[in-house]
């Protein structure tokens, strides 16, 4: 499904802030796969999930999805396969412009966009019915400015819109981060709940190490540009986050930054 | 004063056009967009050398048109391909413009006077010509407002549907999150050359009806303009602008007449024309400061009424 081969990919090189994001990454998720994939800060998760997108041109290696040899592929052509949900809530919607606005251009990625209307006056119902699944009430809300809606409430959109169009890989970088507990608990419960009905191919970054135990069905742990551990199935599922955070420190000679949090 | 007045609309009405052009860059786009300082001269540099060479007044609006587009997609491939930032691109196709038009023109400045123009074709029609607008002094004006009228209205039509389709939509997106609309399959890149295609040759028509109404091109005519755009645009949004994007036009138009009625009052008023462009830096300045000093204004208000809310 997705091969990550061989992935190299440095920052600002030859310069003194040369920093080695990806080092000969390699890694193959299946169709159907759920992985969920921690690590540090600076690890190199994001830069991961950018390389894969083609916001970053890779150094090395190369990206291929359903062998099809992604690697120079400008990112907004890589979006037909990849639905995208960031960190920064501000990030994966359009303020300035309405829900149904917004869904319209989700609706449309990865075709040819035209001079026909911007929405056709059918989509609204579909538009009511997907806004539904988030239970957020935003059905009634249509030509609401997406700027005048709350982090949690944008973040959920941004999640609707990823998977209106059915990506081959959805790709989740810490989307719950920056949002209060509560609503992050939501959110992540709706990702869970949209990605199991769908049988999504999902890559999603967590710092969360009880979360990326408790969801999905393989965990993936970076460590410096690279992959320091990688379980599925029964395994992953007697994972426990004691034994991570060991691994953790054996890996990098230090503690994980929010051991006493995950621990408490 | 009628006629002051009536001036200062058509004049107003004439730049509206330059005024959405930088509406599009500046508010949908996200780019201060200098090619504009010499896109209006160049339309004003085409139209007057065709009309000059005997061509017909419409097809030589059309080939300003043409030049303004081409403009933009100069600056537009500054910008995107060669990653040139979008204000230097924008200085760039202004400078090198400069030279374009003194050879399109072939001089520094022409007369167009009693050649045939838009509208001495529309006043052969009989607009202007009955006796009501005779003894008004109208005579002339007339024909020139309903050109300038329909020109400005056939515009924000057309803009109107066109920010309504599937290409429409991704250009908004482009101008007001370009990640987001990269990750939604939009190539911003074509967006932006897109937009400021477009833009730059509703400024080059702006540029065509304005040399035609003066019956007179000059290849400096362009200096400032950028910033009487802006000022027009400011003025528009903040005193007629409301939610629907027809509306937004039709405050950026407002809001270009309205800027042309200050200039009108004040040089009434006694102001040497020579400090004019002085006083629409300032205006600028202040109008896009305005959220600064709401800021400031905003909690001493609300302590005010707090005050009046506790005594009451
Ligand atoms: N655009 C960039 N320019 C320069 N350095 C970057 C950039 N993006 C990431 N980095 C660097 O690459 C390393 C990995 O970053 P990142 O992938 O964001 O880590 P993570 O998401 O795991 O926290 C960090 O050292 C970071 O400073
Ligand atoms: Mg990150």
């Amino acid at each position: 499904m997705l091969q990550v081969k061989d992935v190299s990919k440095t920052f600002n090189q030859g310069t003194a802030n040369e920093t080695a994001a990806l080092r000969n990454l390699s890694l193959h998720v299946k169709q159907g796969d759920y992985v969920t994939l921690i690590g540090g800060n600076g690890s190199g998760k994001s830069t991961l999930l950018n390389c894969i997108a083609g916001v970053f041109n890779v150094d090395q290696g190369h990206i291929i999805v359903d062998s099809q040899d992604l690697t120079g592929c400008s990112e907004h052509k890589r979006a037909k396969v990849f639905g995208r949900v960031f960190q920064d809530a501000m990030v994966g919607t359009s303020a300035q412009m309405t829900i149904e606005e917004n869904l319209a251009l989700a609706l449309r990625r990865g075709m040819r966009r035209t001079l026909s209307r911007g929405i056709a006056p059918k989509e609204k119902t579909l538009f009511q019915e997907r806004l539904k699944i988030l239970e957020l009430g935003l059905e009634h809300r249509l030509d609401t400015q997406v700027g005048l809606l709350s982090g949690g409430q944008r973040q959920a959109l941004t999640l609707l819109m990823s998977i209106l169009r059915e990506p081959k890989v959805l790709l989740l970088d810490e989307h719950t981060a920056a949002l209060d507990p509560k609503t992050a608990v939501r959110v992540l419960e709706l990702t869970d709940r949209i990605v199991q009905d769908r049988q999504l191919t999902t890559l999603m970054v967590t710092h969360n190490m009880r979360d990326a135990i408790r969801y999905g069905n393989r965990l993936v742990m970076m460590y410096d540009g690279t992959i320091i551990l990688d379980v599925k199935g029964e395994a992953k599922r007697r994972l426990s986050v004691e034994y991570l955070l060991n691994l953790f420190d054996q890996a990098s000679g230090e503690e994980f930054p929010d051991q006493k949090a995950l621990l408490a | 004063m009628l006629q002051i007045a009536m001036g200062a609309v058509i004049l107003g009405l004439l730049w509206a056009l330059t005024t959405i052009g930088v509406y599009i860059t500046y508010k949908i786009l996200n780019i201060a967009d200098l090619t504009v300082e010499g896109s209006i001269a160049m339309g004003a540099a085409i139209a007057a050398r065709a009309i000059y060479s005997g061509m017909d007044p419409f097809k030589a609006t059309i080939l300003a048109i043409i030049g303004g587009v081409l403009a933009g997609l100069a600056t537009g491939l500054l910008h995107t391909k060669l990653r040139i930032p979008p204000l230097l691109s924008g200085i760039l196709t202004m400078i090198g413009l400069y030279s374009i038009n003194l050879r399109v023109l072939g001089k520094a400045n022409q007369s167009l006077l009693r050649l045939k123009t838009i509208y001495t074709v529309f006043g052969d029609l009989g607009i202007g010509k009955d006796r009501f607008s005779t003894q008004l002094g109208l005579g002339q004006t007339l024909p020139i407002l309903a050109v300038a009228v329909l020109c400005v209205a056939i515009t924000i039509f057309v803009l109107r549907w066109f920010f309504g389709t599937e290409i429409g939509y991704s250009l908004r997106s482009t101008g007001d999150n370009p990640r987001m609309s990269r990750s939604q399959g939009i190539n911003t890149n074509s967006m932006i050359i897109l937009g400021l295609m477009i833009s730059n040759g509703l400024v080059a028509f702006s540029g065509a009806l304005i040399a035609q109404q003066q019956a007179y091109a000059d290849v400096q005519m362009g200096t400032g303009s950028i910033v009487i755009g802006l000022a027009s645009v400011i003025i528009g949004e903040v005193l007629y602008a409301r939610r629907s994007f027809l509306s937004r036009l039709v405050a950026v138009v407002l809001g270009a007449i309205t800027y042309r009625l200050i200039i009108a009052l004040v040089l009434e008023l006694g102001m040497p024309a020579s400090d004019l462009k002085l006083f629409t830096a300032i205006t600028v300045a202040i109008a896009l400061a305005l959220p600064v000093f709401k800021s400031h204004w905003e909690p001493i208000k609300n302590s005010i009424r707090r005050r009046v809310d506790v005594t009451s």
